[in-house]
C-alpha cells in the first residue's frame, strides 16, 4: 500500500476552503492503494503417521497431579507388568504425554513431554531399552475428556503407552 | 474506568454474511469507553455503481469495537451528504456529532475504484483532512477500514489497526475425528481464509514481521515440527524435525531469525535458527522448562517463559551474552508473555490464586495489572498499535476469542459459529 499526495487537488483545497470559511490552513489531501493480498490454503503431508495398535492386558494409561510429572504409587503395578513384558519381548513403544487446559499451550507441550519422560525412566530402570521408546507429548491438544471441571482435568493429565 | 458503559447500547451484532463453510467470527462488543468521541459516518454515495459492501456501515462498526468512539445512527441523520462543501455543520452539531465523516465512489480505469472521503470537525466547523483510498471490487472492506485508520488516527494520536489480520486455530469435533484448521481474518473477523487443515494438532501460530508469512507447529508427521507458509503462494517449508519438542516459533524483529523451542537435548531449551543458512544456536542450557520466547525490537533481547524457580515465571535473556534475568515475582504463574509496541508493556498469563486471566505487566515499573476477569485465558497477543489484547478464553465449554484494551476501559468477543477458537496472532501493521 503506498500513500501519495495528490497534487492535482489544489483547486478542490481552495474552494472547500472558502466554503468551510474558517479553516486556516489548505486540507490535507493524500490517497493509498490497496495492494492484493489473497491468502491460499496449503496441504498438508500425512504420509509420515503411522497408527500402530497394541495388545495388552495393563493399564496403558497413567495419571498425574496438576503441573506435576511424579508418577503416583497406583501407575506402578501395571507399569512393571509392561517393563516385564518389553524386556522379555522387545518392541517399539510410544509414550504420548498430556496436560489439562490450565496454563499456556506450549507450557504444557514441555509437561507433557516431561511426564511421558517419567514414565520412559521408569521402563528403562525396570531393565527395556531406551531406544525402544518414542516419547512425544501433546500438551492440551488430545483431550481425552472434554470440559473445565476437576475430573475432566485429571483424566487430562496423563501419559499413555501405545 | 471499569464502569460499564451502557452494555446494551453498546452491545451490537457485526454479522457478517458468507459464503464460507467455515466458522467466520461475529464480534459483540461488551464494554466501552466511559467518554466515547461521537462520530457521524454519512454512508458513501455510490454515484450508481454497484457495490455490495455498506462501507459506511463497516467504518462504523470498526470505530464502535475499538471502543473509544460513538456512532451516530444513521436514521436520525437529517442528510447524507457526500463531499463537504455539502455539509451544514449545524445539523450535526444538533445530533451532537463531534466529526463527520463523508465520502464518495467513482471507478478509475482497469476496474478500479476509488473511494474519497474526508473527515470534518462538526464542533470547529472545518475539514481535518481529505483522501483518497483505490481498490478492486473484492477489495471493499480494505478501503473501509482504511477510512476507519485514517480517521481514528486523526482523532486519537493512535495509528488505526483495523487494516490488520488475525491468524487464528479452530478445532472441531467431528464424530470422534478432530479437525484442527490453521485460519486468517481481517482484524474485525470477516472474510476468514483457511490456511491450512489437519487431522492432527496444528498451534502457535507467528507472524512474520513482513506480514507475509506465518511460522506455526504442525503434528501432521505425527509428531510435532515448525513450518513456514507463505499466505500468498499457500508455499510451505518445513524447518525442524527433531527428536522431542519443536515448538514456540518468533519471528526476529528484522524476519531472518527464528527463536524456537526443542528438546532434543533432554528438555526444552530455546534456540535460535538463522532461517538462510539452517544454523542452529542453543540460547539456554537448564534442566527446568524453558519456552515462549518472544522477541525485544533490539533483536537482541528475548523474553521467556521458565520454571527454573520452581514456577512458570517470565525471563529476560540477552542473545549475545546470554545472561538471564528473572522479571516477574508476583503470582505462582507468569506466561506466554506479549510484547507491545511501546517495548515496555508485557501482556501475559497470570495466575495470583487458581485462575488464570491475562495482565499487562510494566517492565519498567514492574507493576502487574489483572486486565479479565473471566478464567482459563490464555493467548495473549497485543494489536500492533498497542491498544487492544487479544486472547483466547472459554464460554461454557468452548473456546472463544476476546480482547480488552491495556488500559481495561474497553472489551469485546468474538464468539465463532461453532467449533473451539483458539492461539489468536495479531499481525503486524500490512501497508
Amino acid at each position: 500500500m503506498k500513500t501519495s499526495f495528490n497534487k492535482t487537488g489544489l483547486a478542490t483545497i481552495l474552494f472547500s476552503m472558502v466554503l468551510v470559511g474558517c479553516s486556516s490552513a489548505p486540507v490535507e489531501e493524500t490517497s493509498t492503494d490497496i495492494e492484493d493480498t489473497s491468502v491460499q490454503t496449503g496441504q498438508v503431508d500425512t504420509s509420515g503417521i503411522d497408527d500402530s495398535a497394541m495388545a495388552s492386558s495393563a493399564d496403558t494409561v497413567f495419571y498425574f497431579d496438576f503441573d506435576k510429572a511424579l508418577l503416583k504409587p497406583e501407575s506402578r503395578a501395571a507399569l512393571l507388568e509392561h517393563a516385564a513384558a518389553l524386556s522379555s519381548n522387545p518392541r517399539s513403544v510410544r509414550l504420548e504425554g498430556h496436560a489439562d487446559e490450565r496454563g499456556t499451550r506450549e507450557y504444557n507441550m514441555a509437561l507433557g513431554e516431561r511426564r511421558a519422560n517419567a514414565v520412559k525412566e521408569f521402563l528403562v530402570l525396570q531393565g527395556v531399552s531406551g531406544g525402544l521408546i518414542e516419547v512425544i507429548s501433546y500438551g492440551e491438544e488430545r483431550a481425552a475428556s472434554f470440559g473445565s471441571n476437576d475430573s475432566a482435568w485429571g483424566l487430562n493429565r496423563r501419559v499413555e503407552l501405545k | 474506568m471499569r464502569k460499564l458503559y451502557g452494555i446494551l447500547s453498546l452491545t451490537f451484532l457485526l454479522a457478517l454474511s458468507s459464503s464460507s463453510a467455515w466458522s467466520e467470527l461475529v464480534i459483540r462488543v461488551t464494554q466501552g469507553n466511559d467518554k466515547p468521541t461521537t462520530v457521524a459516518v454519512s454512508p458513501i454515495a455510490l454515484n450508481g455503481l454497484r457495490i455490495k459492501e455498506d462501507i459506511g456501515a463497516i467504518v462504523e462498526a470498526d470505530l464502535q469495537r475499538s471502543g473509544l468512539f460513538r456512532t451516530t445512527p444513521r436514521r436520525d441523520m437529517l442528510a447524507f451528504p457526500s463531499k463537504a462543501s455539502d455539509v451544514y455543520f449545524r445539523d450535526w452539531r444538533m445530533l451532537g456529532s463531534e466529526y463527520l465523516v463523508v465520502g464518495s465512489m467513482r471507478t478509475i480505469a482497469d476496474g478500479r475504484y476509488e473511494l474519497e472521503f474526508s473527515l470534518l470537525n462538526v464542533t470547529a466547523q472545518k475539514t481535518e483532512f481529505k483522501h483518497a483510498v483505490r481498490g478492486r471490487v473484492n477489495e471493499m472492506r480494505d478501503l473501509a477500514h482504511l477510512v476507519s485508520d485514517k480517521v481514528y488516527q486523526e482523532i486519537t494520536g493512535i495509528r488505526g489497526a483495523f487494516s490488520t489480520r488475525i491468524a487464528y486455530v479452530t478445532a472441531n469435533r467431528d464424530s470422534g475425528k478432530f479437525v484442527y484448521r490453521l485460519n486468517v481474518a481481517d482484524a474485525d473477523g470477516a472474510r476468514e481464509k483457511l490456511m491450512l487443515e489437519s487431522s492432527e494438532p496444528i498451534m502457535s501460530p507467528s507472524w512474520a514481521p513482513n506480514g507475509k508469512e506465518l511460522a506455526y507447529v504442525s503434528f501432521e508427521t505425527g509428531r510435532p515440527a515448525i513450518f513456514r507458509q507463505n499466505l500468498v503462494t499457500a508455499k510451505r517449508q518445513q524447518l525442524t524435525n527433531y527428536t522431542g519438542l519443536n515448538g514456540a516459533p518468533a519471528w526476529s524483529p528484522d524476519g531472518k531469525k527464528l527463536a524456537l523451542v526443542l528438546s532434543k537435548d533432554g528438555n526444552p531449551e530455546i534456540y535460535m535458527l538463522e532461517l538462510s543458512t539452517f544454523k542452529f544456536t542453543r540460547l539456554t542450557r537448564h534442566f527446568a522448562i524453558d519456552t515462549e520466547p518472544t522477541w525485544m525490537s533490539d533483536g537482541n533481547t528475548l523474553l521467556f517463559t521458565s520454571d527454573r524457580g520452581g514456577t512458570p515465571q517470565i525471563y529476560k535473556l540477552n542473545v549475545a551474552t546470554r545472561a538471564t534475568e528473572r522479571l516477574t515475582f508476583r503470582g505462582n504463574y507468569n506466561a506466554r508473555p506479549s510484547l507491545a509496541p511501546d517495548g515496555r508493556t508485557l501482556a501475559l498469563v497470570h495466575r495470583e490464586s487458581s485462575t488464570f486471566h491475562i495482565a499487562s505487566f510494566d517492565l519498567k515499573t514492574g507493576r502487574m495489572i489483572e486486565l479479565t476477569e473471566t478464567r482459563l485465558d490464555e493467548s495473549p497477543t497485543v494489536a500492533p498499535n498497542g491498544a487492544m489484547v487479544m486472547y483466547a478464553t472459554k464460554q461454557g465449554d468452548r473456546g472463544v476469542l476476546a480482547a480488552v484494551s491495556l488500559d481495561v476501559g474497553v472489551r469485546y468477543v468474538l464468539p465463532a459459529k461453532n467449533g473451539d477458537v483458539r492461539e489468536p496472532a495479531w499481525s503486524p501493521f500490512l501497508q
